[in-house]
C-alpha cells in the first residue's frame, strides 16, 4: 500500500474494513486491490466516475457479488456472506440506486416485506404499522404509513427504503447515488436525515460523484478512478479540485466557457401540447416552448416528470394527442421520423444503447443510420459501401472515436465511444434543429467535456438546440434560456444568469416561477 | 480461436452434425445393429449412383426455399411459422393457373405460374405480418392459424372442386407449357431444374440482406426495433414487408413442387417440408449460404434413410440425429458462453 494513502489507525474503531479487494469481470479489473477503511459512526464518501469500481465494491460488501480476492470485515469480524441475507444479519443495509419497491403495497407493507410482523400465523398489519411509525419518528424519516408507494414522491420512496433497512437491523448504512433522483431541496431533506442518523451511531457510506454534496456531507472520503483507490482524504482537509483531480487524473475543466450572442429567428415552435405515456396518461401536458436560430433552450426537471414523453413527441415517435409542432415554419404535427429527419432535425436519445445505436451493426452502419436511405449512402436501393467506409473514417477522425475500428460492432465500443457515434452521425446531417437527451449520462468528465463543447459548437453554426438533462450543473453550463418542467407542465422560464440552483430546484419540486421569486 | 469469431457459424453446424452422428451411433449399437454398415447404406442411399443424387436433390430444392423464407424471416425479427401454410397457397394458386394456361407459350407460362404462387404465398404471409403491425396480433398464433385454414382450404379444394381421379385427393394435371422442363432425366426420375431457381433464390436473398438499403432496414429493425424507428424506419411497413418476402420464398417452393416435381395439387404435397424450413434455417445460422447446404444435408439424412431401412435399421433414427443437430446448434450460445467463462478462469 502506497504510504501516501494511510493505512489502520489502531486507536480507531472501524466498522468496515476491506482490505485488497479484487474483482474481475469479462475484460474488466472492476476492482484491483481496493482497500477501504470506514470508521464506526462515520458518514464515509466513495467518490469516483462511472465505472470506477464504487458500486461493484459496494455490492461486494453488500454480499450481492463475491471478491475474487481480498478480506472483508464488518465490526471487526472476518465475514464471508453469501449473500445480501448474511450482511443484513450483520448490520449491513443498503439503499440501491434504483429503489426495490412494490409500488401498490403501502410504505408500512413494504418495510415489513420478507420479515412480516405477525401475530400467531397471520401478518399482524396494525404492528407492522406502529414499528414503521416508531422508526419514522426516531429517526424523523417523515412518511405515510398507509400510503401506496406509487402515490408518493421519490423522496418519500427513498426515505421507506431507508426506514427498511433501519427496520432489518442496519448498523451500517450504503447509500448508492442517493441524490440522483432527488430536487435539490429533497436531497438537502436526506442529508439532514444522514446527519441525524450519525448522531444516533450509525455507520453510513456514501456513494457520489458529485463533489459539492461529498463535500457537504461526508467525515472522510476514498476516491476511486479506474478500479483503484486513487485517494484516501479528510473531508475537512480538502477541496473538490483535488478531489476532481484524483477521480480523473488530471486538472478538470468543470465548467465550459459559452461565448455570448445573439440568436435567430425562431426555428422551432410547440404550442399547447398534449402527449400520453405508455400507460395511457397524460404525461405532458400542455406544453408550449421556441427555440431560435443558435440557441441552447435548457430543459430542467427531475427523471419522470414527461421529458422522455415530450422529445419523443417532438421527433415523431409518439403520437401527439393534442396541440401542434412547427418545424422551420411548416407544421410538422404527425411527421413521421423519416420526414423530419430529412427536413433537418437531429435527436441524440437519452437512451442510447435502446434508440442511439444497433448494437449488432458496425460503427459504419451506425453512423448512416437516419440517412442509410439516401445519397450517397444508397443510389437505387444499392446500399454504397465506399462512401458509407469512408464517412465512417472522417468521423471516427473528426469526433476522434476510439479505437480507430469502423468495423467494430456498436455493442463493442465503450459508453463514451457509443456516444460519440450518436453525437458524430447526428451532427454530420448538417441539422438544422437538434434535440439532445441526457447526452453525458454514464459519461466520464473527459468525454463530458468534449459533448459540450461540440453542442457548443453547433450552437456557434446556429443550430437551433433543445436540451433536455437531469444534471442541473448541465443545464446552466450550456443553456440560454432555462425550462423546468414538472409533471408535464413548464413551471417557468428564467436565465442561468438571473436564477439559482435553488431557485430552478423549487421549481423542480413543483413550485411556479411567480411563488418561487416571492 | 476467440468465441464471438466468426468462424464458429461454420464450425458449429459440422461439429454438430459429427456429433449427432456419433450419438445416433449409439443408439443403433443399443438396437443391436452396427452403425458403420448402417451410415454405409444411408451414404449409399444419398449419393450411390445418379438416381439417388437427383432424388437427393428433388428434395433439397423445396427446402432450400422454406428455409430461405424462414430464415428471412428471423433475419428481420419475424418468426414465421406460416410457411407451410403459404407454401400450400403458392402451390395451390399456382395449380390453378397452371392448369389454365393450356395455350400460353412456356416463356410466359413457366414465369407467369412461378410468380402467381409467390404472390399466394406472399399474401397469405402478409395477413399475418399486417395484422402485427396494425394490432400487435404475434405472428406465430395468426400463422399457425393460416396454416390450418391453408390445409383445410386446399383440401376442399382438392375433394371438390378441382377433385379428378380416385385415391389421393389431387388436381388435374397442369398445363404441358406451365411445366419445368427436368434437368435430367433418369429413368423414371425427372431431376427438376427447380434446384437452380432455389439457388438463385438464395442468391438474390443474400444481395437482399448485405447489399441493399432494403436489407439494411430489414436487419436494423430485427435487431433493434426501437433504434430502427428511431433511424426513420417504419416497424409496421417493414413487418408486413418481410412477412410478404418470407411468404414468397415458400410460395415459390410449393409452386415448384408443383411446376417441376409433382404436375399437379396433391394433398400430401407439402408434408411439413415448410417446418422443416424452421430447422433448415436453424441449422443454417439464417445465412442464405448457410441454408444451402443445411437444406442439402437435411434432404441427404432423409434420402438415405431408406436405404438404411434395408439394413434393419429404422429410417427414425434421422429424426434424432436431425433432432440432435438442431438441438446442438440452437445451444451453439450456451457452448460460447461455456467456452469464454472457462477462458477467463483461466486467465
Amino acid at each position: 500500500m502506497p504510504p501516501s494513502l494511510g493505512g489502520i489507525e489502531l486507536d480507531k474503531e472501524y466498522a468496515v474494513v476491506m482490505k485488497g479487494i479484487t474483482k474481475r469481470f469479462p475484460g474488466v479489473l472492476a476492482n484491483d486491490h481496493v482497500d477501504l477503511f470506514v470508521e464506526k459512526g462515520e458518514i464515509h464518501a466513495i467518490v469516483g466516475e462511472n465505472g470506477a469500481g464504487k458500486t461493484t465494491l459496494m455490492n461486494q460488501l453488500y454480499g450481492l457479488l463475491h471478491p475474487d480476492e481480498g478480506e472483508i470485515y464488518v465490526f471487526g469480524k472476518k465475514v464471508h456472506f453469501k449473500g445480501p441475507r448474511e450482511a443484513i444479519e450483520h448490520g449491513i443495509g443498503m439503499v440501491h440506486q434504483h429503489f426495490m419497491l412494490v409500488d401498490n403495497l403501502t410504505v408500512a407493507e413494504n418495510v415489513v416485506l420478507g420479515s412480516e410482523t405477525k401475530k400467531g400465523f397471520l401478518f399482524d398489519l396494525n404492528e407492522a404499522r406502529k414499528v414503521v411509525k416508531d422508526l419514522s419518528e426516531k429517526y424523523g424519516l417523515l412518511v405515510d404509513v398507509d400510503a401506496k408507494i406509487e402515490d408518493i414522491p421519490v423522496g418519500m420512496q427513498q426515505r421507506v427504503e431507508i426506514i427498511k433497512t433501519l427496520y432489518r437491523g442496519a448498523e451500517i448504512l450504503i447509500l448508492d447515488e442517493p441524490t440522483a433522483v432527488l430536487t435539490p431541496q429533497e436531497a438537502e431533506e436526506l442529508f439532514e436525515i444522514l446527519r441525524r442518523l450519525k448522531k444516533s451511531g450509525k455507520t453510513i457510506i456514501f456513494i457520489s460523484h458529485k463533489l459539492n454534496e461529498v463535500m457537504e456531507i461526508s467525515d472522510n472520503v476514498t476516491v476511486m478512478r479506474l478500479g483503484k483507490v486513487t485517494g484516501r482524504l479528510k473531508t475537512s482537509e480538502t477541496n473538490p479540485k483535488e478531489i476532481a483531480r484524483l477521480m480523473v487524473g488530471r486538472d478538470v475543466v468543470l465548467r465550459v466557457e459559452k461565448e455570448s450572442k445573439e440568436p435567430g429567428d425562431v426555428v422551432f415552435e410547440v404550442k399547447d401540447l398534449w402527449v400520453k405515456d405508455n400507460r395511457g396518461l397524460d404525461a405532458v401536458k400542455g406544453v408550449s416552448l421556441k427555440v431560435r436560430r443558435g440557441e441552447i433552450v435548457g430543459i430542467a426537471g427531475v427523471a419522470g416528470n414527461g421529458q422522455t414523453e415530450l422529445v419523443e413527441a417532438i421527433t415523431g415517435l409518439r403520437k401527439v394527442e393534442k396541440g401542434k409542432i412547427i418545424f422551420d415554419g411548416i407544421d410538422v404535427t404527425g411527421f413521421s421520423p423519416r420526414e423530419l429527419r430529412d427536413m433537418g432535425m437531429a435527436h441524440i436519445p437519452e437512451d442510447r444503447l435502446k434508440y442511439g445505436l444497433i448494437v449488432e451493426y458496425p460503427a459504419y452502419y451506425n453512423l448512416i443510420l437516419g440517412r442509410h436511405h439516401r445519397f450517397p449512402f444508397s443510389e437505387s436501393n444499392f446500399l454504397n459501401k465506399r462512401f458509407i467506409l469512408k464517412n465512417a473514417r472522417d468521423l471516427f477522425e473528426e469526433f476522434d472515436i476510439r479505437p480507430r475500428k469502423p468495423e467494430m460492432l456498436g455493442g463493442n465500443f465503450s459508453g463514451g465511444n457509443q456516444q460519440k457515434i450518436v453525437v458524430a452521425r447526428e451532427l454530420s446531417h448538417e441539422p438544422k434543429f437538434m434535440v439532445i437527451s441526457q447526452p453525458t449520462r454514464g459519461l466520464d468528465v473527459g468525454a463530458i467535456e468534449f459533448i459540450h463543447k461540440t453542442i457548443l459548437r453547433m450552437r456557434a453554426r446556429n443550430v437551433g438546440i433543445l436540451l433536455i438533462s437531469m444534471e442541473l450543473e448541465e443545464i446552466f453550463s450550456l443553456s440560454d434560456r432555462i425550462l423546468v418542467i414538472y409533471e408535464g407542465e413548464i413551471m417557468g422560464e428564467t436565465r442561468p444568469e438571473e436564477t439559482t440552483f435553488e431557485k430552478v430546484g423549487l421549481m423542480m419540486a413543483g413550485h411556479r416561477l411567480e411563488e418561487v421569486e416571492r | 480461436m476467440r468465441p464471438d469469431s466468426r468462424i464458429w457459424s461454420f464450425v458449429v453446424p459440422i461439429a454438430a452434425v459429427i456429433l449427432a452422428l456419433m450419438i445416433a451411433s449409439i443408439v443403433i449399437l443399443l438396437i443391436g445393429k452396427n452403425p458403420v454398415v448402417a451410415y454405409e447404406a444411408l451414404i449409399k442411399g444419398a449419393f450411390g449412383g445418379r438416381q439417388a443424387i437427383a432424388d437427393t436433390i428433388i428434395k433439397t430444392t423445396p427446402l432450400i426455399l422454406t428455409g430461405l423464407a424462414v430464415g428471412f424471416g428471423f433475419r428481420a425479427g419475424v418468426f414465421n411459422i406460416g410457411a407451410e401454410g403459404q407454401m400450400i397457397m403458392g402451390a395451390l394458386i399456382a395449380t390453378v393457373v397452371g392448369i389454365n394456361l393450356g395455350g400460353v407459350p412456356p416463356v410466359i407460362a413457366i414465369p407467369v405460374t412461378m410468380l402467381i404462387g409467390m404472390l399466394a404465398g406472399a399474401g397469405w404471409a402478409a395477413i399475418a405480418g399486417y395484422l402485427k403491425a396494425k394490432t400487435g396480433a404475434h405472428e406465430v398464433v395468426s400463422t399457425i392459424m393460416l396454416n390450418w385454414i391453408a390445409t383445410y382450404l386446399s383440401s376442399y379444394m382438392v375433394t371438390e372442386p378441382l377433385a379428378v381421379g380416385s385415391g389421393t385427393p389431387k388436381s388435374p394435371e397442369i398445363a404441358e407449357s406451365a411445366k419445368l422442363p427436368p434437368l435430367l432425366t433418369i429413368g423414371a426420375t425427372e431431376m427438376t431444374s427447380g434446384i437452380i431457381i432455389a439457388i438463385v433464390a438464395a442468391i438474390i436473398m443474400y444481395i437482399i440482406l448485405e447489399k441493399t438499403t432494403t436489407g439494411y432496414e430489414v436487419k436494423a429493425a430485427g435487431f433493434n426495433p426501437y433504434a430502427a424507428e428511431y433511424g426513420g424506419i417504419s416497424i409496421s411497413k417493414n413487418i408486413t414487408m418481410s412477412m410478404a418476402i418470407s411468404g414468397a420464398l415458400a410460395g415459390l417452393a410449393g409452386a415448384l413442387e408443383v411446376m417441376g416435381v409433382h404436375h399437379r395439387f396433391l394433398g400430401t404435397l407439402s408434408g411439413g417440408k415448410g417446418f422443416d424450413g424452421i430447422s433448415v434455417a436453424l441449422i443454417g445460422q439464417n445465412h442464405p449460404i448457410g441454408i444451402m447446404f443445411a437444406a442439402f444435408l437435411m434432404a441427404s439424412l432423409r434420402t438415405g434413410s431408406n436405404e438404411m431401412q434395408f439394413v434393419g435399421v429404422p429410417k427414425h433414427i434421422i429424426m434424432i440425429i436431425q433432432g440432435i443437430v438442431i438441438f446442438l446448434v440452437a445451444a451453439d450460445r450456451i457452448v460460447r458462453t461455456i467456452l469464454i467463462r472457462k477462458k477467463k478462469v483461466r486467465s
